[in-house]
């Protein structure tokens, strides 16, 4: 039943048009993954507006092309610049940087795409099995669950995050203030707006993310200072086949890395810590570890797969729960949101076209995406190389064009710009910025989850806590918030246990 | 970066304070059909400010270390900042075409030092791109000036 919903799903994602936004996308995601300033979330943010106009499904695969494309775009930088385009590629650079110095740049760029799409297919053959299953269960899912899902995916950025976890809790809340300001849709009262006409609005989320990872982002690269010394790539067909003759025998790692991958990656911000958790591994169980960081082909394999496959993975909760695994994954939905689909299980039964086109799409969309990536490096390195004085305006320009569509409004390319400079500062003073783009894009479903479930139980909170299967999410929840608590205090326990027990 | 830390924090809690004042002015308790519109905006704050006063109390208790920006590197940001801002300024009169035109090219000559001959050409380059791909090709209205009336659209 699943494999003819899938084929059914190819007929939708294999047609001219889609394949033409596909290829589309991939290109502009790969150029947006390279430049600095601008990765997968603030792209599809910008190109959001766009797709209005389409079908929704093409639609939607013309974001989530972009984002692969944003992935692969990734790795180029990491290996050839040594600049990690988005956190969960920092791990890429490890050993992907010493390869290309070496003149082996076109090896670890073929391994890394290779790997990438590795992890990615594992994840999506996953996903084209256990989305279904998890639609289904979370038809029966009311109120109160729902709930608890979003603070499992809040409380799992505080627990797992590895950031400061008050700074997370500070970043969630804002990111739930700013959801709340303006029209209460329940009451029909205003919030926050203290007699400001342009504050009735609210702040959309996308000119948050535009703001925060465009303009954030575009200030601290120049503020470090923007040089692009690159390696050269050194790609061909030869270097493409042997290195792919030699892939084989790292397929332990494959498998170990996509797994980790998945298994982070339909929990929130799980892509960076799979990256690096994958790297550890491989490094763990190599027989030359001391390799590691020098140059080891298996060190861009690693992390590569897992990050590649937590990506992918980040959509699963979207499309069945109707909750975002990533920041990118926000954008979308509020693209769901936008083209009139209302996010969560009844997509499967309600608009099974969009829900199979999209799962048939991101198998046609990778697999073009690592031949295309593996066709035209040259073309994308060589983007880095046009003079800064050039690229920082130039994406500040899109970032306003991309605030400015959302809703031709002129108040938003000031939201821009004032979200660029908070964006600047918070990621200094290491802020977390995923967690509150979420809770933005999530507000208003969190909220209103919230209300039902307390009117359902007249007020009372343990309706949380009493149906079944809230009661296990919330106390995953709960044991999430507490963990970085509780963490000190285990290390405690347990230093002063093993000193006692070398004693005896 | 401790300074940065306490003032931040110091404006977290004041942000909180005021959500917390307008959360109580439209009601907190429980209304006739569930929670009041103010009920979670309220807690929020009280998150936030909770939050926020630890993480001003953690900064205050350590060392100062290094400092948030230094002014040679600050310069960069406001290079990029207030030419920024004036370009969005310019979008009302002008319209973003033109405008970006102009922040493009003076850019490119300030910061850049790059030829004419460049900056004429991707000054007028760039937003004649993106007005062919947002205009007719998306079909994305964009703030417009007198340049276009005048060229009629």
């Amino acid at each position: 039943m699943g494999l003819e919903n899938l084929l059914h799903g190819f007929q939708i994602a294999v047609t001219p048009f889609n394949l033409f936004v596909a290829v589309l996308g991939i290109t502009l995601g790969t150029i947006i993954g390279v430049l600095p300033g601008l990765g997968g979330a603030n792209g599809v943010a910008i190109l959001l507006p766009l797709t209005f106009t389409m079908p929704p499904t093409s639609a939607i695969i013309l974001l989530t092309s972009l984002y692969w494309g944003a992935l692969f775009g990734g790795a180029i930088t990491s290996v050839l610049f040594n600049i990690p385009g988005e956190p969960w590629s920092v791990a890429t650079t490890f050993d992907g940087y010493p390869l290309a110095r070496q003149g082996q740049g076109g090896q670890a760029l073929t391994a890394a795409f290779s790997s990438s799409f590795v992890g990615a297919f594992f994840s999506i053959v996953l996903i084209t099995f256990f989305a279904p299953l998890l639609a289904e269960i979370a038809l029966r899912f009311g109120p109160p669950e729902f709930f608890a899902i979003q603070l499992l995916t809040f409380s799992s950025f505080i627990g797992l995050g590895g950031g400061a976890p008050l700074k997370s809790l500070v970043s969630i809340v804002l990111g739930f203030i700013l959801a709340a300001v303006g029209l209460d849709v329940v009451t029909g009262q205003l919030r926050m707006t203290f007699g400001f006409v342009d504050l009735m609005k609210g702040f959309d989320f996308i000119v948050a993310v535009i703001g925060l990872f465009g303009i954030g982002e575009i200030l601290l690269s120049v503020e470090e200072g923007l040089s692009f010394k690159g390696a050269s790539t050194g790609m061909n067909l030869r270097v493409v086949l042997d290195t792919w003759k030699t892939l084989p025998r790292y397929a332990r790692t494959f498998v170990r890395g996509a797994f980790i991958g998945f298994w982070m990656g339909f929990k929130p911000g799980g892509a960076t810590p799979a990256s690096f958790m994958s790297y550890a591994f491989a490094k763990r169980f190599s027989k030359h570890p001391e390799r590691f960081g020098k140059g080891e082909i298996e060190g861009v394999i690693a992390p590569e797969t897992a990050a590649h496959a937590a990506g992918v993975a980040a959509i699963l909760p979207m499309i069945t729960l109707g909750i975002p695994g990533s920041p990118t994954a926000a954008v979308m939905l509020g693209g769901l949101i936008i083209w009139g689909l209302q996010p969560g299980p009844l997509l499967f039964t309600e608009k099974p076209d969009f829900v199979w086109g999209l799962i048939a799409s991101m198998y046609t969309g990778n697999l073009i995406g690592v031949l295309m990536v593996l066709a035209f490096v040259p073309f994308f390195a060589a983007i880095l190389r046009i003079p800064f004085a050039i690229l920082t305006p130039l994406i500040v320009v899109v970032c306003a064009i991309g605030s400015y569509a959302v809703h031709n409004s002129m108040i938003d390319i000031w939201y821009m710009l004032i979200f660029g400079a908070v964006g600047y500062v918070f990621k200094k003073l290491d802020y977390p910025l995923a967690p509150l783009v979420l809770a933005l894009v999530l507000g208003d479903l969190a909220e209103n989850a919230l209300r039902q479930s307390l009117i359902m139980s007249q007020g009372s909170l343990a309706i949380f806590l009493n149906r079944p299967i809230a009661g296990v999410i919330t106390a995953a929840a709960i044991f999430f918030f507490v963990l970085p608590v509780l963490t000190p205090w285990w290390r405690r326990v347990r230093g002063a246990s093993v000193p006692a027990s070398r004693r005896t | 970066m401790r300074a940065a830390d306490l003032a931040t924090a110091s404006i977290l809690i004041l942000l909180g304070g005021v959500v917390v004042l307008d959360s109580l002015r439209i009601g907190i308790g429980w209304g006739t059909d569930g929670p009041r519109a103010g009920f979670f905006p309220f807690w929020l704050g009280v998150i936030l400010i909770f939050a926020s006063v630890t993480i001003g109390m953690q900064a205050w208790h350590r060392a100062t270390d290094k400092p948030f920006v230094t002014r040679a590197r600050l310069g960069p940001v406001l290079k990029v900042l207030w030419p920024a801002t004036l370009m969005v300024v310019l979008i009302t009169p002008l319209g973003l075409y033109v405008a970006s035109a102009l922040y493009l090219g003076f850019y490119m000559r300030w910061v850049g030092r790059h030829s004419w001959l460049a900056v004429i050409l991707c000054a007028i380059g760039v937003p004649l791109v993106t007005f062919v791909v947002f205009e007719l090709w998306f079909l994305v209205p964009m703030p417009k000036g007198p340049l276009e009336t005048w060229l009629g659209y």
